[in-house]
């Protein structure tokens, strides 16, 4: 029996097991087995199984982003969560929802919408699954009214390393019984533990949505009128920004959401706000911008970056960030679509740029092989503490190793 | 694990007198009494010593100092928690941080403020609302609570239902490390590389580290605040409102809700007038811009009327507003008035499991001498019921314990939580694991054991039984389990 077919073997008894074809690979690295288990009880015991065994795990969902983060140092084992694909509960008049990790969020959306409900997460690349935004802490527009992950995530059950199944929070939006872990766990690339279950809250669908855009012919006006926006009582649900490159026209982009009979005001209102910052004449309209939630760059090959910023640094970054630049102006989160040609020399500028307006840049995506070499995070304060949790939770290191911060 | 081994207290006093000064360094037994509870008054321990730093610099020699020694210590705000979680250790340092009250810096263009972990939570919010702004959690006791206390118990009020609470509202926190290490975790933008050790932090009732600084987000002040009082027969009545109004796709900043007794008790406290022979009040608050606020309004009040309010009020102005508001603030305090003693309790239900859980609550107490008034966050499913008693009248302190305790069963019961906003502390340890498995706690207690390995940092909170850190474990050495399980050739 060769050694793949007797691995099949151990870890078959847990869930259905085959081996990995090439297009298993995790950003470039190929694993030996891909494990699909259908419920949480399966996950635990075919990490349980990878525990005895020894064998270095990644969790993929939808594999949309597993690009994202640094290339795993080695991968024998990758469990696939798409089977786990379930609304487990919606409770709607408590907007509250259970659900699988590998549930898409479009999915989900669809559930919750015939209850005039949805999750106010917006789906940064198509096909997204919960517990891959969990593991990525990927938002977009409306993160700037509702907040990103792990302001929505109230609960979540997560498999150890060793097979232990473990949950925090709970299934009430309002809850500070022990440690809040599910914040711990929102962004950490997998390194921490398998989630395999979330409860989220959800709001109401508005009644009405609006778009109000502008084009603001250089970085100081955009960034005025971005601030008076930010300064004004119509209290948009999202404000984003989209800058081709460097030297060409901002185009900035409110949402606004609420009562139908509201919402023209509103829009006049913003209208007017936008149209004398910028000097050019805004457009409202029922529907938004193309640009709108889409990554400047390509999702899986990039070269793209994630630049935060302090918010009155806007002009500032607009005027000297090299590449395509697009996303939340009003959360001070950006997307950067890099030079293929010139990727490290870029992020080294951002990188610059971010740490005079105190915030940072991380590499987010390449194609395979371009980020050998780079520093894809940058400074990572409290490294120490850590690397400490990690020890804690991961104690040999076989989750995603390589993927996160300082090598984590 | 825990240590508490005899300190010398004289040579860890004179150690941070020689640090701090002699007039920031309590040893002395009837000052010391001063800290010997908070707001959960029936614990009380006397600290060995009481320190009131200054700055984050002196917090963190002091922090060395007891790890060095390894002698517990708790930090302390404004000592209005209600879970006992500043309870000092019996040999162990308090660091109280009264003294740590600059607000250093309010800045709009970047939608935030920098303070100490001292300042009270409406002097932001003071501070910064000449300009426009404000700091979003109000908790009731937000006059004199700390952003650091604040922080510690991720502290909502009755506006987080629409607006979040602490965690949502906090960029970064300057952080002194159970071992002395001064830190940042998160900082003055909404997102920095690495693990949310910010947001695990946010909640973890000073069993992490003390707050030197705290980077706190705010809010531009809302354009229009429409708030209604609303007066109903029964509990029924006033949650059957609620659940049409959330139903209707309509976020209130806030609904509260008082029965009967605790209306009772808080027109004695403060004769707010609330609607005669009312069995429950609504106090239903929007706020926003005034297109919107406007139609979301007259849809509350609608709401109200058809699920059966005999009487509505509109607040005309902000004095009006305010007064409503007093009965409610008020309400914990003012059952002082027809009761010598109660128990503040705090659980949280499914909202829509509202009316049941109302019934059983008055089912739990019928039959004894106890009564229990209800006030809650009814938007969120918040309960804060009183529990009243007579400590003179012997049994009745158990009972009530009894019910208070029956109560949070039943919270646990309809899949909701020991507590929402007022944290485990001591008070509520024991209920962990009814909500949580051993491998759930456990898990936890890795968090803990990563930022405090030696157990010296506000130890016996929160978790039932302590987990033993063992010694960190480095990365897989040896051969490769792969290799002795012989299947490893592949790889
Ligand atoms: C009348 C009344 C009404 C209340 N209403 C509300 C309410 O509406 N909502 C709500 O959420 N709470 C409420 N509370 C509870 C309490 O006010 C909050 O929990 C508050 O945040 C505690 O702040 P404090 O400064 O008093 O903290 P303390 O009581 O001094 O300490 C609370 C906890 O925080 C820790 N801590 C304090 N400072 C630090 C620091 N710098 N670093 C690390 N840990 C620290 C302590 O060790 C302790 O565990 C109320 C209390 C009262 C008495």
């Amino acid at each position: 029996m060769s050694a793949t077919a007797r691995l099949i073997d151990e870890l078959g008894a847990a869930c259905e097991v085959r081996s990995a074809a090439s297009s298993d690979a995790v950003d470039g690295v190929a694993p030996e087995l891909v494990a699909c288990p259908r419920s949480t009880d399966e996950t635990a015991a075919v990490l349980r199984a990878a525990h005895r065994l020894g064998l270095r795990v990644v969790a993929r969902g939808a594999g949309t982003k597993l690009s994202w983060g640094a290339p795993p140092s080695d991968v024998d084992l990758v469990i696939d969560t798409s089977r786990m694909d379930a609304v487990v509960a919606h409770a709607a008049g408590d907007l509250v929802v259970t659900v699988q990790a590998g549930l898409p969020l479009a999915v989900l959306q669809h559930a919750l919408a015939p209850h005039g409900q949805r999750l106010s997460l917006d789906p940064v690349v198509a096909g997204t699954t919960l517990g891959g935004a969990i593991a990525t802490a990927s938002s977009g527009p409306l993160r700037y009214r509702y907040g990103s992950v792990r302001d929505l995530l109230i609960g979540i059950t997560v498999v150890r390393a060793d097979g232990t199944v473990t949950k925090s929070g709970g299934t009430v939006v309002k809850n500070v019984a022990g440690y809040d872990l599910g914040k711990l766990y929102t962004g950490s690339l997998g390194t921490l533990g398998v989630v395999t279950e979330a409860v989220f809250r959800c709001h109401p669908l508005p009644e009405s949505t609006r778009w109000v855009t502008v084009n603001a012919p250089d970085p100081r006006r955009a960034a005025a009128a971005v601030a008076t926006v930010r300064g004004s009582q119509n209290d948009p649900v999202a404000l984003e920004v989209d800058r081709l490159a460097p030297g060409e026209p901002v185009s900035i982009g409110v949402a606004l959401e609420g009562v139908a009979a509201g919402i023209d005001a509103r829009c006049d209102e913003v209208a007017r706000l936008l149209g004398e910052a910028t000097g050019s004449r805004p457009a409202v309209a029922a529907a938004p911008p193309d640009w709108w939630g889409r990554l400047p760059h390509d999702p899986v090959t990039g070269p793209g970056a994630t630049l935060s910023h302090e918010p009155a640094a806007l002009a500032a970054i607009l005027a000297e960030a090299p590449g395509a630049v697009r996303g939340s102006a009003g959360a001070g989160v950006l997307a950067v679509g890099l030079d293929p040609a010139r990727v490290g020399a870029d992020l080294d500028a951002l990188r610059a740029l971010a740490g005079r307006h105190g915030g940072s840049a991380v590499l987010r995506c390449t194609a395979p092989g371009v980020k050998e070499g780079l520093d894809v995070w940058g400074p990572v304060p409290a490294i120490t503490l850590m690397r400490r949790v990690k020890d804690e939770f991961d104690p040999e290191h076989r989750l995603a190793p390589g993927r996160f911060v300082g090598g984590i | 694990m825990t240590a508490a081994p005899a300190v010398d207290v004289d040579v860890l006093a004179a150690e941070f007198t020689a640090l701090l000064g002699a007039d920031s360094v309590i040893t002395d037994r009837q000052r010391l009494r001063t800290y010997e509870c908070d707001g959960l008054t029936h614990h009380r321990v006397v600290p060995a010593i009481v320190v009131l730093p200054e700055t984050a610099e002196q917090v963190a020699a002091v922090v060395r100092g007891c790890a060095a020694a390894q002698v517990p210590f708790v930090a302390r705000g404004s000592g209005t928690g209600l879970s006992g979680g500043a309870q000092p250790h019996a040999e162990g340092v308090l660091i109280v941080t009264s003294r740590m009250r600059r607000i250093l810096e309010i800045d709009p263009a970047n939608e935030r403020a920098v303070v100490e972990p001292g300042v009270f939570n409406l002097d932001v919010t003071k501070a910064a609302s000449p300009q426009g702004w404000y700091f979003a959690p109000d908790p009731s006791s937000q006059q004199v609570c700390s952003v650091g206390g604040n922080v510690a118990e991720n502290s909502g009020g009755a506006h987080c239902l629409k607006y979040g609470f602490t965690i949502n509202h906090v960029l970064g926190v300057e952080v002194v490390t159970p071992d002395g290490e001064l830190v940042w975790l998160g900082g003055t933008t909404r997102d920095t590389p690495g693990y949310d050790l910010l947001g695990a932090f946010i909640g973890s009732e000073g069993t992490l580290g003390i707050t030197t600084k705290v980077v706190v987000r705010l809010l531009r002040t809302p354009e229009s605040v429409r708030c209604l009082l609303a007066g109903f027969p029964g509990v029924d009545e006033a949650g059957t409102a609620v659940s049409s109004i959330i139903a209707d796709g309509v976020t209130p900043a806030a609904i509260e809700m008082m029965d009967a007794l605790a209306i009772e008790a808080a027109e004695a406290a403060v004769a707010c007038g609330y609607p005669e022979g009312a069995g429950a009040v609504l106090i239903v608050e929007l706020d926003g811009p005034a297109a919107e606020v406007e139609q979301t309004f007259a849809a509350a009040e609608r709401h109200c009327t058809d699920a059966g309010a005999f009487e509505i009020r509109v607040a005309r102005d902000d004095a009006q507003r305010a007064l409503f508001w007093k009965g409610r603030k008020s309400a914990f305090a003012a059952v002082g008035r027809i009761s010598p003693d109660y128990i503040v309790q705090d659980g949280v239900i499914p909202r829509s499991a509202l009316p049941q859980v109302l019934r059983k609550i008055a089912d739990l107490s019928s039959g004894t001498e106890i009564r229990v008034a209800n006030v809650f966050h009814a938007g969120d499913g918040n309960l804060h019921p009183l529990v009243l008693f007579d400590d003179a009248v012997p049994g009745q302190a158990e009972q009530a314990e009894e019910v208070s305790g029956a109560i949070l069963d039943l919270c646990i019961e309809q899949g909701g939580s020991i507590t929402g906003e007022h944290g485990v502390g001591v008070d509520k340890s024991r209920y962990m694991s009814r909500m949580f498995t051993d491998d759930d706690l456990d898990t936890m207690q890795r968090l803990r054991c990563a930022f405090d390995p030696a157990g010296i940092c506000n130890p016996g909170k929160v978790f039932p039984t302590p987990r033993l850190c063992g010694e960190v474990p480095g990365k897989h050495k040896g051969p490769h389990p792969l290799q002795q399980a012989g299947v490893a050739e592949q790889f």
